[in-house]
């Protein structure tokens, strides 16, 4: 791999969001307004139910880490559209870039622009409601890579339809992940769904995640076992995701769709 | 001279199609091949097979003595392409753009190969400009430029004076002339302008339906047929083959 192949794929997307306000403020803007949102919600339920004690906190922290996730995983398809849009997809395609490049590159320049949005987020949760995310202490970390990888693997199943159905996929993009939202417990116990549901949730890294985030902040206990069963499916996917994406692009190679697409 | 391309029954069929149709030529270091035929007849995928884009169904494409297929990376360092059709990001200026193709390619030095760049093709003026604000002769320029950061030995040119001024056409055709008067390089160039292609072109290959039809040097052509220029050669093989 060469580094200097990947930075200049960075390169593309930071002259873009550097040389645009309105992108940079889009970035923010977002995050900010829905962990307002939740954040005003929680602190009404913790006023007028007894049931949802500590409710600000847990639900705060778990809004900041869905958003980590979506703004993850919709970092790294817009990375993937904005080719598309631009027409500029049989350029990168004629570059000397190997695939593992191009996820490389995608993946760093992904985890810039989540941070961008999120960190103003995170930042005001403390002086508005008095939360600071980092209460969660270091299984933090995990749970931020964890969700990270979770959100890229779900960016290289979309661009993986991108590259090999175009823009027609773009939909599926926006909403891969409202479909998996309510499987992946983010605000309840994974004993809320039906049983067939938890069936599914469980092979869901999210389940896990979220699990363990709301078990710190309520017990102040740490289960690695959580963690531990996070990261395996996690693995399983990207691996997954990976393939596919190759698999994709050998078929849009065949198919013709490098050519044309955007058009 | 040696070749520097080499297409060997090159096909490629789609599931409702035969886009092209077992083709084979050859282009010479130092050449600009000639790719005439109407919209459809297979040219752009035929340079995709070239590029690596696209997978023949069956046939080769050998650069530099390498097939295209086992070695895409590594040759997509000496080869570049320009085409009406693709663009470069609008929201970037034209240097950050070069400077990101020049980063793509491995360009070592690249702020002076874009100062070459930009002396060459007249840049100055819009250097700073965002790519998307620029005339349609200017992206032309700066699609030019980008398709020239590696300093490529094999350049496809697709319609490369599509839809620009007289004067603009004139500058880019020019350009191409000095080019490889200074390096050598193998172009193939795919174009409607039969005048661009008579000036410019050592060698012409017809293609229709997927297939080259008669192939030759643009004299050689004319008077083969009995014509005034391309353009009646162009025309007459066109109409024989639709009465076929």
């Amino acid at each position: 791999m060469s580094i200097n192949r990947i930075f200049g794929l960075f390169l593309r997307h930071f002259f873009l969001i550097k040389g645009s306000l309105p992108r940079i403020l889009d970035l923010i803007y977002w995050p900010t307004i829905q962990i307002i949102l939740w954040g005003f919600i929680s602190k009404f339920f913790s006023t007028y139910s007894d049931y949802y004690n500590n409710t600000v906190g847990v639900i705060l922290t778990c809004a900041i880490l869905y958003d980590f996730l979506f703004r993850s995983s919709i970092s790294f398809n817009m990375l993937f559209l904005e080719e598309i849009w631009s027409r500029n997809f049989t350029n990168l395609f004629i570059a000397p870039l190997k695939i593992s490049e191009i996820i490389t590159s995608l993946v760093a320049t992904a985890l810039i622009r989540t941070l961008i949005g999120l960190v103003p987020a995170i930042l005001i949760t403390s002086p508005l409601f008095g939360i600071s995310i980092l209460e969660l202490g270091m299984p933090l970390f995990f749970l931020f890579l964890s969700l990270y990888i979770f959100g890229i693997t779900l960016g290289l199943f979309v661009s993986s339809g991108l590259l090999r159905y175009g823009p027609a996929f773009e939909n599926i993009a926006w909403s891969s992940l409202f479909l998996l939202a309510p499987l992946g417990c983010i605000y309840y116990p994974i004993e809320i769904l039906p049983e067939i549901f938890q069936n599914i949730a469980r092979g869901l890294p999210l389940v896990y995640i979220f699990e363990e985030a709301r078990s710190i902040l309520v017990t102040n206990e740490v289960n690695y076992d959580n963690i531990k069963n996070a990261f395996m499916l996690n693995s399983l996917y990207l691996f997954l995701g990976i393939f596919l994406f190759y698999y994709s692009f050998a078929q849009a190679r065949k198919k013709g769709s490098l050519i044309n697409i955007g058009e | 001279m040696s070749k520097s391309v080499i297409v060997e029954n090159l096909t490629k069929n789609y599931i409702k199609k035969e886009a092209v149709k077992n083709i084979s030529f050859e282009i010479s270091e130092n050449e600009i091949l000639g790719l005439l035929g109407p919209n459809g007849c297979g040219k752009t995928t035929t340079i995709a097979m070239m590029l690596g884009l696209l997978k023949p169904t069956y046939g080769n494409v050998f650069i530099n003595g390498k097939n295209i297929e086992n070695n895409r990376i590594s040759l997509l360092h000496k080869m570049n392409f320009i085409s009406p059709y693709i663009e470069l990001p609008k929201k970037l200026t034209v240097k950050e753009n070069l400077i990101v193709y020049g980063k793509l390619y491995g360009v070592k030095k690249i702020q002076e190969r874009i100062k070459y760049l930009t002396e060459k093709l007249r840049l100055e003026d819009f250097l700073d400009r965002k790519t998307g604000e620029l005339s349609s002769g200017q992206k032309n320029r700066v699609s030019l430029a980008k398709a020239l950061i590696n300093d490529p030995n094999i350049l496809f040119l697709d319609e490369p004076t599509a839809s620009l001024d007289p004067e603009t056409g004139n500058f880019v055709r020019s350009f191409i002339e000095q080019i490889t008067k200074e390096k050598s390089m193998s172009i193939l160039l795919a174009s409607h302008n039969m005048d661009e292609v008579k000036r410019l072109c050592g060698n012409v290959l017809m293609m229709k339906d997927g297939l080259i039809i008669d192939k030759g040097t643009p004299n050689e052509l004319i008077k083969k047929h009995g014509k005034n220029n391309l353009e009646e050669v162009f025309l007459k093989l066109n109409k024989i083959k639709n009465e076929h």
